[in-house]
């Protein structure tokens, strides 16, 4: 019931919200205050969630199932394991965020904004938590609905050019999953004379290398544009630079991760012998990725494309720890989905502040805000940190990790792939540089109000778990474990071991060292020798 | 209730006791009186309802040409619905834009009992009959506005190509009753499954002519030309109606010949029917991004839809067995609550149907603009609507029949196609009306017409396994 509760809450608080009658905007202030008690609550039970997980099991907890179209055997069947328990804690977490960063800044259409961000919300949840295929597809795809509203409504000028982008890009890949859905459901009923759309069922499925290759390449491509992997990424700057705050907070942290997610849930372990053959060269765009995006973010004059592009970069790494295919790449790749989504999350809300208060995202419009607004470039910087990967915040956790996995998978990628980290401080930096530090020198910006209550509220809690995940991995690392460790099992048990076997031994064998003993052996040694610092 | 041979014609014939009420209660109305003709015609197609759902499961026959199967049943409700939901959207239209309500109520119900027919026929005169009765209604209606140039050139259009089509099929039917010596479907098949091996080429002649014949009627590529004129020029309703009771009659006659009395020669008509659907689906989906009045691009999409039915016929197997029945229900419901929501917001002079006349529509009428968004995306197929769940219908069976590619183009088509409905919402919600005029308040009739129809869209995506059933069980009395 728990889980359930997960995604038709927000839905119920849409609908009522969508009941409730708003002329003329009198109830503006009640339908915001609704909307966010509805998101903390929804967060709560995704806490509670955490809470009762049981993170020595690799097996799908909360399962619940029920017949929904019993003719085509598509069942209302959800569950979580270590993979999505988080990133629906993820999801909790940063709606309500969301919603408070607009709290000021959306006046029009209060009312209908709360409806689209809380269905956003549930269908968000519903694909993070969906076992069976065909309801993971009714999320996935009922998902663009809200989103495409929230762009086209309450974005910046070139709002609906990028909406229409957006939601055209996505469907075009994701049609194409649904008819190798269909094809694997089919399949299901050849093999056992009965459709079923149970991803379990499905994972034993014996497929030809030969149709692996098409449904993997299906269910990739859909998933490729939604990361977005190069060169599948030209829709994510115009979406996100077009999105409002709250719009690019929710892309960022959370729609983003669904692409990363389908790859680490569908892709891989459905079609494994088709996944081996595949990885190297998404590997190679991951990593074309990385170092495009940080090129291209080191050259935008506006901070929310710079962010934007910064995401191209991160999320390469994200799919290059997926593609490694080994313990430590896959919970890598999970880290640094939770973390880009804190960190760049966090990046897109301040930079909205910073929008809302000056009506321009220019970088070259700001410089030396420090004087002003010593809070906000605190905050801002532990993020800026955060998301190049500082050791002791979660950037770093995750990045070591992806390129730990890449690298006992293949040294070469992880040479490339450094160089994205070296260029990602470049570019966060000088942002930071030029915003932030030196002389005030445009006087519009001497009087601009620091963070406000409202404010400290987004800001606190993403700073405090960036923190925490550098500095504590092993809780979140921990209840992922055994889902990631038999995930990859079941991969890597899918494919032929002569060819993969000889060239790379002991990918399965070398987890011996886990990485929660890796991270945690950094981690203490950081901290015996910031205290031996200090001692000093 | 009566004989048998009554029983299976009693929905056909509660519906033409309302047609003849209306046309008796318009002669004796006194001028200026109000009568609710449109009340008669919702009781007899509620009758109609209570009769099928009397008649199922009983497959009786009425005088060896008239087949109440439950596949006729399903389709006889499905057009029910397209009537009862016609009905209420015209109350409000007729009035405003003047139309004399039994001329055009009576035209309506005939033309329902003519798709009744055809949907329950099981001779192919009879078939013929009613494609007559149902057509010859659909012109007058298309012209119903007699001081309407557009209407009478559409009207004079579709008569015309309509004509050529009938010839075309009565041709077929010729040809059919020269080689079996018989028109009733079912001796029809059994003579061609016996001959199936020693074939005579005139059959494939036959089957050429019937299809062309029900290829006009559901405006299939390459003979839809007369679709987008005639679906302009009409009143918004009324291409509402035609553009659902029609596809859905003719659907059922075409799938019900093609499937039982030409089954054993499947071989040779699913290639030639799989080129048609890609060739409807492509041809209505890319035309169709290219308009910019909402009918016109409606009458596209509906062509585009077409596609997507055939793709169910040719697909009939075990899997999509009730894929046609269930995308019949689910596009005639979308489809009607869309022409519905264009003819509440036209004004007696103007139609307010080009697209620039929906920008800012959010505004000045948000219910109306929600309801419609719904029905637009279910158009495209977006959960959680009827209209996905119907178009995954389709494209399983496809899938499962190996028609891959037929599924592929479906999908790529719907996506292109979800452009364009996506343009009307853009314009209603994220472009401002400017200093056009905003269109009127909406009669509460009209919005409760739509509301009704957007619950059936969402009770038929989110819970469909009912219908489902019943549309995969009732096609199993064809086959």
């Amino acid at each position: 019931m728990l889980l359930t509760l997960s995604w038709t809450l927000p839905l119920a608080g849409a609908i009522l919200i969508a009941l409730l009658g708003n002329a003329d905007g009198k109830r503006d202030g009640m339908i915001r205050w609704l909307a966010l008690a509805v998101s903390l609550v929804v967060f709560a039970v995704t806490l509670v969630l955490w809470a009762r997980f049981d993170p020595a099991s690799a097996d799908f907890q909360f399962v619940e199932r029920v017949p929904w179209i019993p003719a085509f055997g598509i069942d209302y069947y959800i569950g979580i394991d270590g993979i999505s328990l988080l990133l629906v804690v993820l999801t909790g977490l940063l709606t309500p965020i969301a919603l408070l960063s607009s709290w000021e800044s959306i006046e029009k259409k209060v009312k209908e904004f709360s409806i689209f961000i809380l269905a956003l919300e549930a269908a968000m949840i519903g694909v993070f938590v969906s076992l069976d295929l065909f309801l993971f597809y009714v999320f996935w795809d009922a998902m663009l609905i809200p989103m495409y509203f929230l762009i086209g409504i309450w974005g910046y000028d070139q709002r609906i050019y990028a909406a229409v982008k957006f939601m055209l890009y996505t469907m075009a890949g994701s049609v194409l999953m649904l008819i190798a859905i269909l094809g694997l459901a089919y399949m299901h009923s050849e093999a056992t004379g009965s459709y079923s759309f149970d991803l379990l069922k499905l994972y034993t499925l014996q497929i030809a290398p030969e149709t692996q290759r098409w449904f993997f390449l299906a269910f990739a491509v859909a998933f490729a544009i939604k990361v977005p992997l190069f060169p599948f990424h030209t829709w994510l700057p115009d979406a996100h630079v077009q999105a409002p705050t709250a719009g690019s907070i929710i892309l960022a942290g959370v729609l983003l991760k669904m692409g990363t997610y389908g790859l680490v849930r569908f892709a891989f372990p459905l079609f494994p012998l088709a996944a081996a053959e595949f990885a190297p060269w998404i590997a190679v765009l991951a990593v074309i990725g990385i170092v495009y995006g940080a090129l291209v973010a080191m050259v935008q004059p506006d901070m929310k494309k710079l962010v934007a592009y910064s995401s191209v970069s991160h999320l390469g790494f994200v799919v290059l720890g997926i593609c490694a295919m080994n313990v430590q790449g896959v919970q890598g790749a999970v880290y640094q989905m939770l973390a880009h989504g804190i960190s760049t999350g966090g990046l897109f809300l301040m930079v909205g502040m910073l929008s809302d208060r000056r009506h321009t995202r220019l970088i070259s419009e700001f410089g030396g805000l420090r004087s002003a607004m010593p809070r906000l470039t605190a905050a801002f910087l532990i993020i800026t940190l955060a998301s190049i990967g500082m050791p002791a915040l979660n950037g770093f956790i995750g990045e070591f990790l992806t390129m730990f996995g890449a690298y006992l998978w293949d040294p070469r990628f992880v040479v490339v792939a450094g160089l994205g980290v070296i260029l990602s401080a470049v570019y966060m930096l000088s942002m930071f540089q030029k915003v932030y530090l030196g002389e005030l020198t445009n006087p519009k910006n001497a009087s601009l109000p620091d963070l406000r209550p409202r404010e400290w509220a987004t800001v606190l809690p993403l700073c405090a778990i960036a923190i925490a995940m550098g500095v504590l991995p092993s809780i979140f690392l921990k209840p992922m474990e055994p889902s990631v460790q038999r995930m990859v099992e079941r991969v890597q048990s899918g494919r032929p071991l002569v060819a993969e076997g000889a060239r790379r031994p002991g990918i399965v064998a070398q987890t011996a060292v886990t990485p929660a003993a890796v991270t945690n052996a950094i981690v203490s040694k950081a901290a015996d020798t910031a205290a031996a610092r200090l001692g000093q | 209730m009566f004989s048998a041979e009554l029983d299976a014609i009693v929905p056909m014939l509660c519906v033409t006791l309302a047609a003849l009420a209306s046309m008796g209660a318009e002669a004796f109305r006194g001028k200026n009186e109000r009568l609710p003709i449109g009340g008669l015609g919702i009781v007899g197609l509620l009758g109609a309802a209570v009769s099928s759902v009397l008649l199922w499961n009983r497959s009786t026959n009425g005088f060896g040409v008239i087949a109440a199967d439950n596949f006729g049943l399903f389709v006889t409700l499905t057009l029910v619905a397209v009537g009862i939901l016609t009905i209420l959207f015209s109350a409000p239209v007729l009035e405003r834009d003047g139309i004399p309500a039994g001329e055009y109520y009576s035209l309506v119900l005939f033309a329902i009992v003519g798709m009744m027919m055809m949907a329950t026929a099981s001779d192919l005169l009879v078939v013929f009959i009613a494609l007559e009765i149902l057509s010859l209604a659909v012109y007058v209606l298309t012209a119903i506005r007699r001081d309407n140039a557009a209407g009478t050139e559409a009207a004079f259009k579709y008569f015309l190509l309509g004509a050529f089509s009938s010839a075309f099929f009565l041709y077929g039917i010729a040809f059919t009753f020269g080689v079996t010596g018989t028109t009733r479907l079912a001796a029809v098949g059994s003579y061609l499954s016996a001959q199936a091996m020693t074939s005579n080429p005139l059959i494939l002649v036959a089957m050429g002519f019937l299809l062309v014949g029900f290829a006009f009627k559901i405006s299939a590529v390459p003979f839809h030309m007369w679709t987008p004129d005639a679906y302009e020029g009409a009143p918004a309703v009324v291409t509402g109606f035609m553009s659902t009771g029609v596809k859905a009659a003719a659907f059922a006659a075409f799938a019900r010949v093609f499937l039982s009395a030409f089954e054993p020669f499947k071989a040779e008509w699913v290639p030639v029917i799989a080129v048609i659907a890609a060739l409807t689906m492509i041809l209505g989906t890319v035309v169709g991004v290219a308009q910019t009045n909402l009918k016109r691009m409606l009458a596209y999409s509906s062509i585009a839809h077409g596609g997507y039915l055939l793709v169910g016929l040719v697909a009939a197997n075990d899997a999509g067995k009730g894929a046609i029945l269930f995308y019949l229900l689910s596009y005639s419901v979308t489809n009607l609550a869309a022409f519905g929501a264009i003819a509440l917001l036209g004004v007696k002079d103007r139609a307010n149907d080009e697209l620039r006349d929906y920008a800012g529509l959010w505004n000045s009428h948000p219910a109306l603009a929600a309801l419609m968004t719904v029905s637009l995306l279910s158009l495209g197929g977006l959960p959680p609507t009827a209209g996905f769940i119907g178009k995954y219908y389709i494209f399983i069976a496809a899938v499962s029949a190996g028609h891959y590619a037929l599924a592929i183009i479906g999908v790529l088509t719907s996506v292109i196609s979800v452009f364009f409905y996506l343009r009307v919402v853009v314009m209603m919600y994220m472009a401002d009306r400017g200093t056009a005029e905003a269109p009127p308040r909406v009669a509460g009739l009209g919005m409760a017409a739509l509301a009704l129809s957007i619950v059936a869209i969402v009770y038929l995506g989110v819970l469909p396994t009912r219908v489902l059933d019943l549309a995969a069980a009732s096609i199993a009395t064809i086959f």
